[in-house]
């Protein structure tokens, strides 16, 4: 029934190819013949699914010229989740990179219509985000300052002014909202039939009712797609299965792993009003009430996320699941309540049906994108999680544009299937995580926000013993870390009370952890680091690692260096330590969630020898942080080795006993710049290492201490963060750190070109610290990343991240500053008085704070410094962080 | 005088300005909308809403068969109601109190209001759940276990409770006991009347073997395994007496050897009726110890009904005397819930009952033994045990009163003779035993005091238990289908839906369930806080006029076992 509701266009007719495509089959029909077009024998693309994902990348792709592609239909173009998705076009989201492409499908949408003749009913309604807290008002205020700076307008209007935008909605319980006027609704079916449309004048061969049985891979390429009506030869591979995405990358031999799992989802149609809604009026979204509204047809459109969802196809498609997609009135409840609360006078309207539409949702509310790290050539866009109309045209763009370019125009980590592993593929993890992430979809999103389910998964082995002391938990990439101890006899916040936009409850825990950093000596465990040793026969080792790093690693025997892994342009594809562990063998330490890129990245560039051998060893090694400085005392006596600053310099690896255990490779780095060592233990050490450090330790002050003490100590020296500071749009050269890059090494390595070009032409963009300068940690909202900055009044780039520096006594603030024309809004070359030569501001969801631009740390931080002219020292502000 | 404050309007809750704001009761509603099938339960529903506004100035008073209908019968306290002028006697301070607070509730009636987990903590106080192993070692039980709560309205409660396995003979004995005039005579019952039965049952060896081992003093076959709740108590004081007369009876029932297997029906009368005999007999030989002696003639001069199940396998008896009721729930093919009546009351409602006790008494007492649907104009139950007021001549409750300590001596109500007693015993505790062979559908038992069939009929009791046991999912789904329905009425059926649901999930216990919709349902036949909590927070002294005491205990039976067991027999 609800099929005949959405206008169905006819796109075929508009679309001569079609023509042909029906005459012919109704030439055949006589002969019972279901495919009168045969699938080509090959192609150079197949993308499997032909809902807004799959017709979006096809159409992308055709845009930029390649041709020979072919798009796979199971059933009927936009028939899935695309044909039941409610149609909302918004750009009110929290990521960035989320909200480009939100912008962009919606400038696309618009034109679309005019482009393909596709009647798409697009209609610019705009939209109206209704906050019932001051809490929510400040998560509506951080999305419309960001909003503002990229030139979507937005402004935070009064209740009154809600009333006056929407004659139904009942204001008396709001304090504020968010108006985008510029937000639409769309047919969502006809938005992707006139995506296929244009894809297929551009030349995309589009085949319903063909499903994909399973993908074919030959030495980790994909070589050939199988199907119910035959096989297709390919190059690329484009999974946009939607919910079924997950399956699909489990068919094949080389199985994909792409964590996504259904919930249903459910939306109310209504007939029309008396008084027929005006189809221009705004749509609503009230998150405190869990649902969205819209005008349809004269009446009302209104879904939700409840805080209950109901998970489904767990165990892959199933028949008695999808006969039992029914309404659900009474799951429905606290929606229709709230919608009743909002829009009161709704009572007496009629219902007309409750639609029950699976969406897919992954664990960590972004949506799924990229290359796969096994399997090249196979390209995934999926899980939307239920915005996949908002992302639809910005997803298909940026997927094309890394498939033809090698990489998109933006920074798409965020959304990169690459942040995931096998581990976040079991679906038990993935049933439990998406019931608590549908939910979240319209919780306040605060800053540090740690997911509950799916946890305990990865953990070192010390877990128990630092739990029992007060340890408090999150999680990355699966592996629990300490965020900080609660000592005994105090009480934190349950989680939802400690959810807070101004200074947290843990503060004074945290201050006294930077304390004992600063003045004594702390343990943190930092065991989810990802490790793995490159080591060759001969010297296939080092020279690999030459060409793929950007500092030299030809460095003696027992040193570590700290290095970019750049991609062509120059960019930071991750940024870790290596020590050389002899001649011939390298000893890599990068962030925890490059545990899968990385790996990626060097497996497909190292030459395929069998006498160079890599090996993850993260799971190998307990990783303990010895801070501050008394650690070397604590060292000395747990080792007959000599540890002076002499013997045992900064930067410095050696493998030596600690205790009774043997083989723990000891570093002379922090990853904080303070004084201190980072142990390398094998893990079956790992408890009797602590044990003894805990003992010996204790009459020098020894305490546990979390990373968000380990945060605040880096972020006031000034040490970017790769995954937050640094990314793939970063160079060396942008974030202080030509001391890492040997530009002269005597041999090629990747990116070298691009930075020597910037260096010699200046460079775009400059990280900058930033001091906040009238700000009351007290009583004013704690800046967290992404907060625009001002320079002299005019937005020049956003912040990264930010902490509370307990020895400044200040908020700082991490992010890069760009320089744009005042006239014509072209970029411009940075230069260090530009930096200087400025008035700063940073606005925390719309309130500016002034604040002072540094380039360079703080010299009166260092106070505990060892050595003056140490390597560490000279190159301390570019000393990589890694988390 | 303070029967007709009664009818004042301050204690009473008749017709008038209403001082305790609660929604109309009525038995109809639920069943309209039950009669209906359930995708139309949506339009029905909607016209409930309209009756009850209707009806909602008509204010709920349940008692009216004790203080509305006939001045004469002030005191709720009493199931018998003494004349006027004996009433204002009878335990005048309390009536006084009762005053006063009636006059406190008016003026604050805001005053008592709980929130979800006092209520809850008052419901459960004295809930008991019991789940008897399928395989206990000797035998499959044909019972999972059992439910039982009580809720009390008089302070002290005057119902009690009792389970317990037979241990010498196969079965389980479940029963329920309402007092009267006090709570002695239902103590008494409560812990004696399953020795007398289970006893009456034993075999002519296992008899001979206990006399054998009481006489040489050797340890005692322990006879039943009770189930009791912490507040289930015995007294200790009176257990040697108590014991003396049960061996007595025993060694009669070894003379009287008849060889013949035990049939349970007989056993069950015999019990019954044995017991009510000793607790005569000790009433009237009285004790030596003063405090035993006058506790054998408050167990004599109070009463209680029972209401006794004996299950072992597929044979259910059950015995009743008094108004307390037995009903089977029935799962039938399609999923719906029917109840089975496995007792008749013993009240002036039933017509055989008013014959049986006419025929027992000359032509010339016809006016007089059933008065105000009462016998002899008192009491309400026309059999239960105690009650010697109605059982002994007048001769004998003169002596025994006036040759007994100074209490008795002094209470007006034990001295009052009631009027037109010519012909004892007017009252008798023989009970009639309904057998019923348990069949698989048959899935559940419900004993319960009058507190409960005052307020709820059976068949929603059927319902209500069943879809506890079997869980909620049987809730039909809606569908809206091609009907018109607006958003506001789909809201209300929702709500209303959503009530049930979490009433079912706040419960662990099936008897607890009920008692929850026997005092907090509303019109919808659904669990109103709001109800429940004013209901709850009623002073003692006013509660009663609301509810009676309530005691229930639920039987579940194993549908596998009885089907196995029907198949062996065929």
């Amino acid at each position: 029934m609800f099929l005949r509701l959405l206008s169905d266009v006819r796109w075929r007719a508009a679309n001569p190819k079609w023509r042909r495509m029906t005459c012919s089959r109704r030439s055949t029909s006589s002969t019972a013949e279901p495919h009168p077009i045969s699938l080509p024998a090959q192609a150079q693309v197949v993308i499997c699914g032909g809902g807004i994902m799959g017709t979006s990348v096809a159409y992308h792709l055709s845009k930029m010229g390649w041709k020979d592609i072919v798009l796979l239909e199971q059933g009927r173009l936009a028939a899935g989740t695309t044909r039941f998705c409610a149609g909302i076009v918004s750009t009110a989201r929290h990521v960035s990179i989320e909200l480009k492409m939100a912008d962009y499908s919606n400038k696309l949408y618009q034109q679309l219509e005019q482009e393909t003749g596709v009647k798409t009913g697009y209609m610019k309604t705009g939209s109206i985000s209704l906050a019932q807290t001051q809490d929510r008002l400040i998560s509506l205020k951080r999305i419309a300052s960001s909003l503002n700076v990229m030139g979507i307008p937005c402004e935070i209007i009064t209740p009154k002014q809600v009333a006056q935008l929407h004659p139904l909605i009942n204001i008396h319980d709001l304090v504020g909202a968010m108006y985008v006027p510029e937000d639409a609704l769309v047919s969502s079916a006809n938005v992707s039939l006139a995506l296929a449309t244009a894809a297929s004048r551009n030349g995309v061969q589009i085949h319903e009712r063909t499903s994909v049985s399973h993908v074919s891979v030959q030495k980790g390429r994909v070589t050939g797609v199988e199907t119910d009506r035959g096989q297709i030869q390919c190059q690329y591979f484009v999974n946009c299965a939607g919910q079924w995405a997950y399956e699909l990358g489990h068919s094949g031999e080389e199985p994909v792993n792409i964590p996504l799992h259904a919930c249903e989802h459910f939306y109310l149609l209504t007939h029309p009003l008396k008084e027929p809604l005006a189809s221009s009026l705004p749509t609503i979204v009230d998150p405190d009430g869990r649902i969205y509204i819209r005008n349809w047809q004269g009446g009302i459109l209104s879904g939700g996320f409840e805080k209950n969802p109901k998970p489904l196809f767990t165990e892959g498609r199933n028949q008695l699941e999808i006969q039992n997609l029914q309404e659900d009135w009474d799951h429905f409840e606290p929606l229709l309540s709230a919608l009743l609360r909002r829009m009161p006078d709704l009572e007496a309207l009629q219902i007309m049906q409750l639609v029950n539409c699976p969406e897919s949702f992954t664990p960590d509310m972004r949506c799924i994108m990229g290359e796969s790290p096994t399997v090249r050539g196979y390209f995934v866009l999926a899980g939307m999680n239920s915005a996949g109309i908002s992302y639809g045209g910005g997803a298909g763009k940026y997927l094309a544009e890394w498939m033809v370019n090698g990489y998109p125009s933006e920074n798409v980590w965020p959304l990169d299937l690459k942040r995931f592993g096998t581990l976040q593929s079991s679906r038990t993890f993935l049933r439990h995580r998406v019931m608590e992430v549908m939910p979240l979809m319209c919780d306040l999103k605060v800053p540090r926000w740690d997911f509950q389910t799916g946890r305990q998964l990865r953990t070192s082995p010390l877990y128990d013993r630092l739990d029992a002391q007060g340890a408090r938990w999150m999680e990355k990439h699966g592996f629990e870390r300490v965020k900080y101890f609660v000592p005994p006899g105090k009480d934190l916040l349950d989680l939802d009370q400690s959810k807070t936009f101004y200074k947290p409850d843990w503060f004074d825990i945290v201050g006294s952890e930077v304390k004992c950093c600063k003045e004594a000596v702390c343990v943190i465990d930092m065991s989810s680091f990802t490790k793995f040793e490159i080591s060759s026969t001969g010297d296939q080792a080092l020279e690999s690692l030459q060409y793929l790093f950007s500092n030299d690693l030809d460095v003696p025997v027992g040193h570590v260096v700290h290095t970019g892994m750049l991609n062509e342009k120059g960019g930071y594809e991750n940024d870790c330590s290596i020590a050389r562990l002899s001649k011939r063998s390298f000893f890599m330490i990068s962030p925890t969630d490059q545990q899968v890129h990385c790996w990626a990245w060097l497996k497909n560039r190292l030459p395929d020898d069998s006498n160079l051998t890599m090996e993850d060893v993260t799971w190998k090694y307990t990783a303990l942080n010895l801070i501050g400085p008394r650690a070397v005392d604590v060292l000395s006596e747990l080792s007959y080795a000599p540890i002076t600053p002499e013997h045992f310099p900064s930067l410095f690896c050696k493998e030596m006993s600690v205790g009774y255990a043997n083989g723990i490779r000891v570093m002379s780095i922090t990853h904080t710049g303070e004084p201190g060592f980072m142990l390398y233990i094998p893990i079956e050490y790992a408890l009797h290492v602590y044990n003894e450090v805990m003992n010996m330790g204790q009459k020098y002050g020894i305490r546990n201490a979390g990373y968000y003490a380990l945060r605040s100590l880096r972020i006031e020296k000034f040490f970017a963060f790769w995954g937050q500071d640094l990314d793939a749009f970063t160079t060396p050269m942008e974030c202080g750190r030509e001391f890492q890059v040997k530009l002269e090494k005597g041999m090629q390595f990747v990116g070298q070109e691009a930075l020597l070009e910037q260096k010699q032409n200046g460079v775009y963009k400059r990280f900058t610290m930033f001091i906040l300068e009238d700000h009351d940690t007290d009583a004013d909202l704690w800046p967290w990343w992404g907060e625009p900055i001002f320079r002299n009044g005019r937005y020049v780039g956003k912040t990264t991240s930010s902490a509370y520096s307990y020895t400044l006594e200040r908020h700082v603030c991490l992010g890069f500053v760009q320089h744009f024309d005042e006239k014509t809004g072209e970029e411009l070359v940075v230069t260090t008085d530009f930096i200087n030569q400025g008035e700063y501001e940073i606005d925390i969801a719309g309130q500016r704070f002034q604040a002072k631009a540094k380039l360079y740390p703080l010299s009166s931080l260092f106070t505990h410094r060892r050595r003056k002219d140490e390597v560490e020292l000279s190159g301390v502000h570019g000393k990589p962080v890694q988390e | 005088m303070l029967a007709a404050s009664c009818c004042d309007r301050r204690m009473c809750v008749c017709p008038g300005p209403r001082r305790i704001a609660i929604p109309v009761r009525s038995s109809r509603l639920p069943l309209l909308s039950d009669a209906m099938p359930a995708p139309a339960h949506l339009f029905p529903l909607i016209r409930n809403c309209e009756i009850s506004r209707i009806c909602s100035t008509v204010c709920y008073c349940h008692h009216k068969h004790l203080c509305c209908l006939s001045s004469h019968f002030a005191h709720s306290h009493f199931r018998y109601a003494p004349q006027k002028k004996f009433a204002a006697l009878y335990r005048p301070k309390e009536n006084f109190n009762h005053f006063i607070h009636a006059r406190d509730y008016a003026s604050t009636p805001q005053r008592f209001y709980l929130t979800p987990p006092q209520v809850n903590s008052i419901l459960k106080a004295n809930e008991y759940s019991f789940k008897v192993p399928e395989f206990d070692g000797k035998n499959v039980s044909s019972v999972l276990g059992f439910d039982s709560n009580q809720l009390p309205a008089n302070a002290p409660i005057e119902d009690r409770r009792s389970a317990a396995t037979c241990l010498q003979t196969r079965g389980m004995l479940l029963g329920v006991f309402d007092g009267h005039a006090g709570c002695a005579c239902a103590q008494a019952v409560s812990e004696r009347l399953f020795y007398y039965i289970a006893v009456s049952l034993l075999p002519h060896e296992t008899l001979l073997e206990i006399e054998n081992a009481v006489e040489s003093g050797r340890a005692l076959l322990p006879i039943l395994q009770w189930h009791k709740h912490p507040n289930d108590y015995f007294s200790k004081e009176a257990s040697k007496l108590y014991f003396n007369s049960l061996r007595t009876y025993w060694q009669e029932l070894i003379d009287l050897n008849s060889g013949e297997t035990t049939d349970v029906k007989e056993a069950l009368i015999n019990a019954f009726k044995r017991l009510d005999n000793d607790i005569s007999l000790e009433a009237q030989v009285g004790d030596p110890n003063s405090f035993l002696n006058y506790l054998v003639l408050r167990v004599a001069f109070s009463g209680a009904t029972a209401c006794v199940a004996h299950v072992d396998g597929v044979d259910l008896h059950i015995a009743n005397t008094g108004d307390s009721r037995a009903m089977l729930g029935v799962q039938e093919e399609d999923g719906s819930w029917s109840a089975v009546n496995l007792s008749y009351d013993h009240n002036a409602q039933n017509e055989h009952e008013v014959e049986r006790v006419k025929m027992e008494h000359p032509k010339s007492e016809e006016k007089s033994l059933v008065k105000q649907d009462r016998l002899l104009g008192l009491l309400m139950p026309f059999r239960a045990f105690g009650d010697v007021k109605f059982k002994w001549s007048i001769e004998l409750q003169k002596r025994v009163v006036e040759s007994g300590p100074d209490q008795l001596n002094d209470n007006e109500y034990t001295k009052f003779i009631p009027p037109n007693y010519h012909t004892p015993p007017y009252l008798t505790a023989e009970p009639e035993v309904i057998y019923h062979k348990l069949r698989p559908q048959d899935k559940f038992l419900v004993l319960a005091t009058d507190g409960l069939w005052e307020t709820m009929h059976r068949q929603d009791v059927a319902r209500i238990v069943g879809e506890y046991l079997t869980g909620v999912h049987h809730q039909q789904p809606i569908a809206v289908g091609g009907y018109k329905v607006t958003l506001g009425q789909m809201h209300g059926l929702l709500t209303e839906r959503r009530a049930r649901i979490s009433s079912v999930f706040e419960d662990q216990n099936a008897a607890t369930h009920l008692i929850r919709h026997a005092v907090g349902n509303n019109e919808f036949g659904t669990v109103d806080h709001e109800r429940l909590s004013k209901m709850l927070s009623l002073p003692e002294e006013l509660a009663r006029m609301y509810r009676d005491d309530i005691t229930i205990i639920v039987v579940q039976f194993n549908s596998h076992v009885i089907g196995a067991c029907q198949n062996e027999e065929l």
